[in-house]
C-alpha cells in the first residue's frame, strides 16, 4: 500500500534521514522503532507532506505522492496523527472531530459524516461526553483519542501514528494500543512510529529499527522482540 | 447659538464617540481576522476603508448606481483588492518571516494610496447619507441617521462573523489554521486558501466601514494610514486577536477620543488614541480581553 524508496529528508542541508526504504502492505501494522532523534518523526512528516524538503520516492497505492502538499495527501486516504497530538486546542472537541471531515464536508455527505462521528464517539465514549469542552482542557490520553478520532474522520485507508504513547500513563498506553488493534481488525492499515519499542512490537506484524537516520534492522515483530540487539538497546535488556 | 446643558453635551459626545468607535471596531476586526490566521499585522487595512469610501463615491454618485447595488459592487471591488494584496504582495514572498510580510503590507498600502490619488485626486469626497440627513432629536441629543447605519453595520458584521466562525466549516477551518497550521494541513485544509480568505474578509469589512463613514466624515486618498493606526490601537486595546476585544477596544477608543476632544482640546484629537495605544503597550500588552499566554506565544 505504501512503498518508500531511498527517501532522504531533513530541515537543513544535512538530511535527518538518509535513503530509507520500507514497505507497508495493506491490512498490516508496521512499526518503526528507534530512540529519540533517530529520525522517526522526520520520516513521517516527509510521508504526510508536512516536510517537503526531501528526495526519493514515496508511492501510495502505486501513485507517487513525493511532491504533493500535505492537504492533498490526506485526500488520497493517508492520514497522520502527528507527534504531540496536535489537536486544535482552542476549539471544542466536537469541532475538532468535525474538521476531520473538512475535505468532504457537503450537505450530500451529511449522513456519512454523522455516521462516522457516531463511530468515533462509539470507539471513544469519553469524547462524546466531552464534546462541548475546549479540546485543550482534555487529559493527555483524551487528547490522543481525539487526535485519532479526528484522523479517522478523514476517511483514511492508511493511518500514520507518531508516538501515540508519548507522555501517557501505562494503563492509557494499553488502551491506545487496543484501539490500534481494533482499527487494524476493522481493516485499517497502520504505520506506527514508537519510542516505546515493547508496546510497538506487541501489536505490529513487521518492524523497522531506525538509528541516526537509517534503517539498521528489519523483520517480523515477533522476531525483533527476541533479537538480542533489540533487547539490549530498546527493551531494557 | 444657544449653549447646551452640560449633560446633553456629554451625551452628544458619547453618541459621536460610539459612532466613530464603531468604525474603529470594524477596522480592528479586520486586523484581527488576518492576524489570527497569519500573525501578520496588515498595515494596508486602512486603505481598504479608504477604498470603500472612494469606490462607493464613484459607483453610487458618479455612475448613479442605486444604493444597495452600489453597496454590493463596492464591497466586491474592495474584496478583490484584498485578494490581489494576498496574491501579489504576500504569497510571492519566498521564505517569509512575519516581519517581512508586515513590511510588504506597508509597501502595498503606499502603492494603493498612490493609485487612489491618481484616480480620485487629492480632494475629499462626500457621499449622500443612506437615509437622509434630517437629524433625529432625542431629548436634546442630536443623532444623525447615518450614525445608526454605522452602529447597525457593526452589529451586522459582529453577528455575521460569530455565525461564520462558529457555524460554518470554512469559518472553523480558518480558526483551525490560527490554532495549529500543521494540524490544519493534516485534515486537508489548504492554509493558503484560508490566508486568501482572511484577506478577502478583512477587505470586505474595511469597505463596509469606509462606505458607511464617508457620509459622516468625507473621504480622501490620504485617510487610510490614520484609520489603520486608530483601528490597530483599538485592536491592541481590546487584545490583539480577540473579536469581542476589537469591538470593546474600538468603542472605548472612540469614546475617549470624542470626550477628550470635546472636553479638553480638539487639537490633539488624534494624539489621544496614540497615547492610549502606548499606555496599553506599557501597562497591559495583552489588552483588555487578550490572553497573555497567546500574546507571548505569538511573539509580536
Amino acid at each position: 500500500m505504501l512503498e518508500i524508496e531511498k527517501l532522504s529528508a531533513g530541515y537543513g542541508p544535512i538530511p535527518a534521514i538518509r535513503e530509507i526504504s520500507l514497505a507497508v502492505p495493506e491490512g498490516r501494522v508496521v512499526s518503526i522503532i528507534g530512540a529519540n532523534g533517530a529520525g522517526k518523526s522526520t520520516l513521517l512528516k516527509a510521508v504526510s507532506g508536512l516536510n517537503r524538503n526531501k528526495s526519493g520516492r514515496i508511492l501510495f497505492h502505486g501513485q507517487s505522492i513525493s511532491n504533493l502538499p500535505a492537504h492533498r495527501i490526506v485526500g488520497l486516504g493517508l492520514s497522520q496523527v502527528a507527534e504531540g497530538r496536535q489537536i486544535f486546542a482552542h476549539m471544542t472537541v466536537a469541532d475538532n472531530i468535525q474538521l476531520g471531515a473538512y475535505l468532504y464536508y457537503r450537505r450530500r455527505h451529511r449522513a456519512e459524516i454523522d455516521q462516522r462521528m457516531d463511530q468515533v464517539y462509539a470507539m471513544f465514549p469519553i469524547l462524546a461526553k466531552r464534546a462541548k469542552q475546549i479540546a485543550g482542557s482534555l487529559s493527555g490520553g483524551e487528547q490522543q483519542m481525539l487526535a485519532i478520532g479526528r484522523a479517522l474522520m478523514t476517511r483514511p485507508k492508511l493511518l500514520l501514528l507518531d508516538e501515540p504513547s508519548m507522555g501517557l500513563a501505562p494503563i492509557v498506553v494499553q488502551e491506545i494500543l487496543r484501539t490500534i488493534e481494533t482499527l487494524n481488525g476493522m481493516g485499517m492499515t497502520i504505520l506506527l512510529v514508537e519510542q516505546n519499542a515493547r508496546a510497538a512490537l506487541q501489536i505490529a506484524d513487521f518492524a523497522y529499527v531506525l538509528e541516526t537516520g537509517q534503517v539498521v534492522l528489519e523483520g517480523p515483530a515477533a522476531k525483533l522482540l527476541n533479537d538480542p540487539k533489540v533487547k539490549a538497546a530498546y527493551l531494557g535488556g | 447659538m444657544e449653549s447646551l446643558p452640560f449633560f446633553n453635551q456629554l451625551l452628544q459626545f458619547i453618541v459621536t464617540g460610539l459612532t466613530i468607535g464603531a468604525i474603529y471596531a470594524m477596522v480592528a476586526i479586520g486586523f484581527n481576522i488576518i492576524y489570527n490566521v497569519t500573525e501578520i499585522i496588515n498595515l494596508a487595512q486602512g486603505e481598504f476603508v479608504m477604498l470603500g469610501g472612494l469606490v462607493m463615491v464613484t459607483v453610487h454618485v458618479m455612475w448613479g448606481v442605486p444604493l444597495p447595488l452600489a453597496f454590493g459592487l463596492t464591497v466586491l471591488g474592495v474584496t478583490l483588492v484584498g485578494v490581489l494584496l494576498d496574491r501579489l504582495a504576500i504569497r510571492p514572498i519566498r521564505k517569509p518571516s512575519v516581519m517581512t510580510l508586515i513590511i510588504a503590507t506597508v509597501a502595498a498600502s503606499i502603492i494603493i494610496k498612490g493609485v487612489a490619488m491618481l484616480i480620485w485626486g487629492k480632494s475629499p469626497y462626500d457621499l449622500p447619507a443612506f437615509s437622509g440627513r434630517t437629524p433625529i432629536d432625542l431629548g436634546g441629543v442630536i443623532i444623525q441617521p447615518q450614525y445608526l447605519w454605522v452602529v447597525g453595520f457593526l452589529v451586522v458584521v459582529a453577528i455575521g462573523l460569530t455565525w461564520f466562525f462558529n457555524r460554518t466549516i470554512y469559518g472553523k477551518a480558518m480558526s483551525a489554521c490560527a490554532d495549529n497550521p500543521d494540524a490544519a494541513r493534516l485534515v486537508g485544509i489548504n492554509v493558503r486558501h484560508m490566508v486568501l480568505l482572511s484577506f478577502a474578509l478583512s477587505a470586505a469589512i474595511g469597505a463596509v466601514a469606509g462606505l458607511t463613514l464617508t457620509p459622516i466624515a468625507l473621504m480622501d486618498y490620504d485617510r487610510g494610514a490614520m484609520l489603520a493606526i486608530k483601528g490597530f490601537g483599538a485592536a491592541i486595546l481590546g487584545g490583539l486577536g480577540s473579536f469581542p476585544g476589537a469591538i470593546l477596544g474600538g468603542l472605548v477608543l472612540g469614546l475617549i477620543e470624542a470626550l477628550s476632544a470635546g472636553l479638553l482640546s480638539s487639537g490633539y484629537k488624534d494624539a489621544y488614541a496614540l497615547i492610549i495605544l502606548l499606555a496599553v503597550l506599557f501597562i497591559r500588552p495583552s489588552g483588555i480581553l487578550g490572553n497573555l499566554e497567546v500574546t507571548r506565544f505569538k511573539r509580536f
